[in-house]
């Protein structure tokens, strides 16, 4: 009896621990994106705010009925309807793919690295991976405008060794694009691949060598495969986060550059349209639910391994 | 983008700052970024007693969605034409008080009467600057590519086969649908002020035949870009254009190399008229104050001091007796009055237009 109560109590404690984050999550996150699914499924005005129906709670019910009755889907029919959201959408998760996949033959190599160097050498190669973090984000960014430029440093350096007579056109391209996010996001790829590959056991890399196999066989049946969580991690940890990525584009991107930050940016921005952009805001996240619950389900298996 | 969330961060704790100390006069302006001469600002301060808490912003876009999400916290804010016609349309900006803004006198009557296209009655808006939107180059690189023939012409940018002569130097254009399909209608010889869906199609239909040899659509880059010579011809506003001659003489003083020099041209088949002005939303808090600041501005010997600071034409006309020689005189500035004959201004668009105006442009930019 003593017993069950006890852990009766332990439940109640945890749930209480449980609740913190589930109520920030609810404020920081449930009501906004509310906020934000209500104003998608309203109508572009000119006023203040420049959207409607607006909830007049001091009208009562009729006032709650006619303004449900003000909302609906045309912006989700425009949105949809719309080629340049198609392209978007498609550009950016292309861009997304091909420079998760350029970070991973990249990132794969240093983190392999990292992990076979001695030792004592590790916390320094790891603080070399982390330190331009220790830089805004923004600032590493237009620096690549600075390196990207016609006159930019990358041009003067070419040229001073002869190697180019017309400056390469780079930025304001999608080239540029991929640059910058590979740079930016090569960290990301590194970090969890080297943590699965430095738990590595080297007795299995013996045992695979003594029992015959080359080094490369070794590699690609025995630490490739252990090492694909972090594969998985990593590239989603990139993926994610770049399908949505707005700063690289618009700095470093050109008029043919489409990606779905930008085009959100765009709709509230230049537009001036906070309906269209809440339903582009909503659909981005529809389209990163599917990647997001992939990393979930691999996080909780990685826990549940690791018990 | 970052740069302007964190001066509205930064405006934003100022102003609950200055909450905090209720009793002192305070008036809060929110302004286009280098557009006064700071003297004025400590002067205006010295003589009324009146702090003022002066923030910028680059963009109308940035301005008006800031006032229409409400509480701004702004006393005096400077919106541009059709934005200046939106506010009103959108009833969130005060009528002012001519009592209060005895200096209004001094305004200039034919660019007041102009205003009056987008501020009915001129009611809500007083002009501060005005200026165009025409062509801006780097002299170095144009001369290079075009000999003696004039720059002054839309036929440079409008023309296709003229303008791939300087794709390889670099093109950038605003990304302002209601600036850039107007100067297409008056190249194509249409009313630029054309709300008609035909009309905005052709211009989006030239406009798409030159956007191969555009870099870059973009409101504010092209200052730096051309500073800096990494484009050689821009569509622009003349002020940024002035702006970006400024700072290429600048850096050109910090580093000691020869300085890039760019210029501005006026095209002589016409060109749209902007015009910021100053008006005072309805939830300002500092009413009395924001219209002593207006009428402050509005002295004549104050106007001249901002235009010689920052090379744009003032809307006071009293105030060209005290501009220097050098900008009244220069014609892209000032221009003549046969030029300013053929200055146009458009009316805003509907909504529904507006939907039109945005997929065009949309399709020009990306090309699809």
């Amino acid at each position: 009896m003593r017993r069950l109560s006890a852990r009766a109590n332990d439940i109640g404690r945890s749930r209480l621990v449980v609740a913190g984050p589930y109520l920030w999550l609810l404020l920081f996150f449930l009501a906004p994106f509310l906020i934000v699914l209500k104003i998608s499924v309203s109508h572009d005005v000119i006023a203040q705010p420049p959207y409607a129906p607006v909830l007049d709670p001091s009208k009562g019910w009729a006032g709650m009925r006619e303004f449900v009755g003000g909302l609906d889907l045309q912006n989700y029919a425009y949105v949809f309807g719309d080629a340049i959201f198609h392209e978007s959408v498609l550009q950016s998760l292309v861009i997304a793919a091909v420079s998760t996949l350029i970070i991973l033959l990249i990132g794969y190599p240093i983190a392999y690295g990292m992990a076979r160097a001695p030792r004592r050498l590790r916390p320094l190669l790891l603080i070399a991976v982390i330190l331009p973090f220790w830089t805004s984000f923004l600032i590493r960014v237009y620096a690549w405008m600075g390196i990207l430029a016609r006159e930019g440093f990358l041009n003067q350096t070419l040229r001073a060794l002869g190697l180019i007579d017309e400056p390469l056109e780079l930025l304001s391209t999608n080239t540029a694009v991929y640059i910058g996010i590979v740079y930016s996001y090569l960290p990301f790829m590194v970090l969890p691949l080297y943590a699965v590959l430095e738990k590595t056991d080297e007795s299995l890399l013996e045992a695979a060598a003594d029992l015959g196999a080359p080094p490369w066989k070794s590699f690609w049946l025995v630490t490739f495969p252990l090492s694909l969580p972090g594969i998985v991690a990593g590239s989603l940890l990139c993926f994610i986060p770049a399908v949505g990525e707005f700063v690289i584009p618009d700095l470093l991107g050109g008029s043919e550059t489409l990606m779905l930050g930008k085009t959100l940016w765009t709709e509230f921005s230049v537009n001036r349209s906070w309906t269209v952009s809440a339903a582009v805001a909503v659909l981005m996240l529809i389209v990163l639910v599917g990647p997001i619950l992939v990393y979930q389900h691999m996080q909780a298996r990685s826990f549940e391994g690791g018990r | 983008m970052m740069r302007r969330l964190l001066v509205a961060v930064a405006a934003a704790f100022s102003l609950a700052a200055l909450a905090a100390v209720a009793q002192e006069r305070v008036v809060n302006v929110y302004n286009w970024s280098d557009y006064i001469d700071p003297k004025v600002l400590e002067e205006f301060t010295r003589e009324t007693g009146i702090k003022v808490r002066y923030d910028v912003f680059d963009s109308n876009e940035v301005l008006e969605t800031k006032v229409l999400a409400g509480k701004s916290g702004y006393d005096v804010i400077v919106p541009s034409q059709t934005y200046l016609n939106r506010m009103i349309q959108a009833d969130v900006l005060l009528k002012l008080d001519p009592s209060k803004i005895p200096n209004l006198k001094h305004a200039w009557p034919e660019i007041t009467r102009r205003l009056a296209t987008y501020d009915p009655g001129n009611a809500h808006a007083v002009n501060y600057m005005w200026g165009t939107t025409g062509i801006g180059y780097n002299v170095g690189k144009i001369k290079e590519r075009l000999g003696t023939t004039p720059i002054d012409t839309w036929n440079l940018v409008f023309r296709p086969e003229n303008l791939a002569k300087f794709k390889n130097c670099g093109i950038h254009m605003l990304d302002a649908a209601d600036e850039m399909i107007p100067a297409a209608l008056k190249f194509l010889g249409i009313d630029p002020d054309s709300k008609k869906t035909a009309d905005i199609e052709k211009a989006g239909a030239l406009l798409m035949q030159l956007r191969g040899n555009v870099k870059k659509f973009h409101s504010s880059e092209y200052i730096n870009a051309l500073a800096g010579g990494e484009i050689c011809l821009v569509v622009g506003w003349s002020g940024d254009i002035f702006q970006a001659r400024n700072r290429a003489k600048e850096a050109a003083a910090k580093t000691g190399k020869p300085a890039v020099e760019i210029d501005y041209a006026l095209p002589k088949e016409g060109a749209l008229m902007w015009f910021d002005s100053f008006a005072i939303p309805k939830d300002a808090e500092h009413v009395e104050e924001a219209h002593i600041f207006i009428n402050f501005m509005m002295r004549p010997e104050i106007a001249a001091r901002n235009t010689n600071f920052v090379a744009y034409a003032s809307g006071n006309l009293e105030a060209q007796k005290f501009v220097d020689k050098e900008i009244l005189n220069n014609r892209s500035i000032y221009p003549d009055q046969a030029t300013f004959k053929l200055l146009y201004t458009v009316t805003p668009y509907a909504q529904d237009v507006q939907r039109v105006v945005t997929r065009v442009w949309t399709r020009v930019k990306s090309g699809r």
